[in-house]
């Protein structure tokens, strides 16, 4: 891929995610055209005079719509990027970012909150900091067990994630048999679907940050990324220090899908599709896939997001059944195509 | 003093892979790594490379403990083609080659310039320029090797270590490569399988056997008919190649 073909690949992506989210603010209850939803943006941060919204759509557009499609866009794009890089770290395809316990983790901590009522002291913050603290929780007791004699062994580090999920997991199941609240079941199973019905400006700051930070890093480590993927020999003899790079891409991508399932509970396939439809596309060179794991992952739950407000409106569908009814067939679709070869070099 | 090896063992739990091999090389020779299979050859290269650490033992570089430098430093001196050739996730053969420039990079350094000649200069030497824009996966075993090569060169490292280098080719590329590799003007450690070809191309020949140094010298010194015997327990009679005047071998099954 030429550089110019890249930077006009990068530039259609970002029109088409403003373009998914103007659409994405005006699809629900309430029709808004987009002209207002401009208005208003513009109101907002002061360089219109005239506006034409009434107070009703204002409100609308600024404190409920827009909070939320921004956060289904950072949460796309964290989830997107935290999955190429899982892939990178453990060099397998079928890797996404929960691999290594997160989300298991973080339902048992929501879980305590929604039925056992944990952490009340800390108010509405209760659940985003009990998923943070299981999640993470999760990682740690995964990464050591896959510590061996001061190296991280990267088969270790799968099995371990898939037993500490199941061990989680049945945690969680155990709470939500032994319950006697329906209300506290329906409340548990939708947050493990996920969703980002709660985003409220003041609540998308972290993930934004934790977002872009993570994002940094990982471009400024592309090298090393495509190191790993060539294998840890080779990584080595081109002066990689394989076990620390390891112990950091480990850190920042717990530390990212940590905070995104906090904020919006574990949203699957994103992370384990948009890298291998990006891969697809412009090859395995992380300087490329990173940022357009980015913007695809954005763009793809906004869009999913959108669906999961008017599938069943007024009811409102789990994210998570969105993600994986359209994702599926999908992934199907390009696992049947033979020019794609998942890395396995048939 | 080039490279100086030292009293090197290694053990795995409840097995010796190698015992005490010492061997000092010179700059600008090719030397081959004989033995046969299991003797501990891709091993004795891997501690050299750094992959393994040895159990005892010290292995420098101009004189310098290697366990006292980085990676990073060590990847600018030496440059390895190993016998795994990646085959997962592909990259295209420019974007691999590239690769070669990592043990130079800062973190926020961009592929300059001169980098982009390097790689061009690397590709153009191990005759894979005209697949630049090819994706790895889509190559053939030697095409893939010739890649991998060109990645090491791109790494302007003063050493280069091939192990098994002409494994899976056929004999137009193995030829080809290891003529290639013999005019470069750097220090080449590679392990070979075929006593022929480490005869016609090699200054000088470690032999390895059961996990410790048998023999250092010429081809001539070390490929006898005793030896030969001794080591890889076959009858081998010595003569020479009508091409090349080089000492050629025939085997046949120990009677």
């Amino acid at each position: 891929m030429t550089k110019l073909r890249f930077t006009l690949l990068i530039g259609a992506l970002i029109a088409v995610l403003l373009a998914s989210m103007t659409c994405a603010v005006m699809v629900g209850s309430v029709g808004i055209t987009p002209s207002i939803i401009w208005e208003v943006l513009f109101s907002k941060i002061g360089l219109s005079i005239e506006n034409t919204a009434s107070k009703a759509q204002s409100i609308i557009i600024w404190e409920i719509r827009l909070p939320r499609i921004i956060l289904a866009a950072i949460v796309g794009a964290a989830l997107a990027i935290s999955g190429a890089a899982i892939q990178a770290l453990v060099r397998n395809p079928i890797a996404d970012p929960y691999i290594l316990g997160v989300s298991s983790g973080a339902s048992v901590g929501a879980t305590l909150v929604i039925l056992l009522g944990a952490f009340s002291f800390l108010g509405t913050y209760a659940l985003s900091f009990a998923a943070f603290l299981g999640a993470i929780f999760a990682v740690v007791i995964v990464f050591l067990l896959a510590r061996v004699n001061g190296r991280t062994s990267v088969i270790r580090l799968l099995l371990a994630g898939i037993a500490i999920s199941m061990v989680f997991s049945a945690i969680t199941n155990f709470m939500l048999m032994t319950s006697k609240q329906q209300g506290g079941i329906q409340a548990v199973i939708h947050w493990m679907l996920g969703s980002l019905a709660g985003a409220k400006w003041s609540t998308i700051g972290i993930p934004f940050f934790i977002f872009l930070l993570v994002f940094i890093l990982l471009l400024l480590n592309y090298r090393q990324l495509n190191a790993l993927l060539l294998g840890e020999e080779l990584a080595t003899t081109l002066g990689m220090n394989l076990d620390g790079f390891r112990i950091f891409i480990i850190l920042v991508v717990s530390l990212l899908t940590g905070v995104v399932v906090a904020s919006s509970g574990s949203i699957g396939f994103v992370g384990l599709i948009i890298p291998h439809f990006v891969r697809m596309i412009v090859g395995s060179n992380y300087k490329l896939v990173l940022p357009i794991s980015a913007l695809m992952g954005a763009i793809f739950l906004v869009w999913a997001d959108m669906v999961a407000r008017i599938a069943i409106a007024p009811e409102e569908m789990p994210i998570g059944i969105v993600t994986a009814i359209c994702g599926g067939p999908f992934f199907i679709w390009m696992l049947r195509r033979r020019r794609y070869s998942f890395g396995d070099g048939e | 003093m080039l490279l100086q090896v030292k009293n090197i063992s290694f053990s795995v739990p409840e097995k010796k892979i190698l015992h005490d091999i010492s061997f000092s090389l010179d700059q600008g020779k090719l030397i081959g790594i004989i033995g046969p299979n299991g003797s501990g050859k891709s091993t004795m290269l891997k501690i050299i490379y750094r992959y393994l650490k040895q159990t005892s033992g010290v292995v420098t570089l101009y004189e310098k403990d290697m366990d006292q430098m980085t990676q990073k430093n060590i990847a600018q001196e030496m440059a390895v083609v190993s016998q795994e050739t990646p085959v997962l996730f592909d990259f295209t053969v420019k974007d691999l080659v590239m690769m070669g420039r990592t043990p130079y990079k800062q973190w926020l350094a961009n592929d300059s310039k001169e980098d982009f000649s390097i790689v061009e200069e690397s590709m153009q030497l191990a005759n894979v320029l005209y697949l630049k824009d090819r994706t790895l996966g889509k190559l053939s075993g030697g095409e893939k090797k010739r890649v991998m090569l060109a990645r090491a060169l791109a790494q302007q490292a003063k050493i280069l270590i091939l192990d098994e280098p002409t494994n899976h080719l056929d004999i137009e590329h193995q030829l080809q490569l290891m003529d290639l590799v013999k005019e470069l003007p750097i220090t080449i450690i590679a392990a070979l399988h075929d006593l022929n070809l480490a005869s016609s191309y090699c200054d000088e020949l470690l032999l390895i056997k059961e996990g410790a140094l048998h023999m250092k010298g010429t081809p001539e010194q070390v490929l006898t008919e005793e030896t030969i015997e001794q080591v890889f327990h076959v009858q081998a009679g010595v003569s020479k190649n009508p091409f090349t005047q080089k000492l050629h071998l025939f085997f046949t099954q120990k009677t």
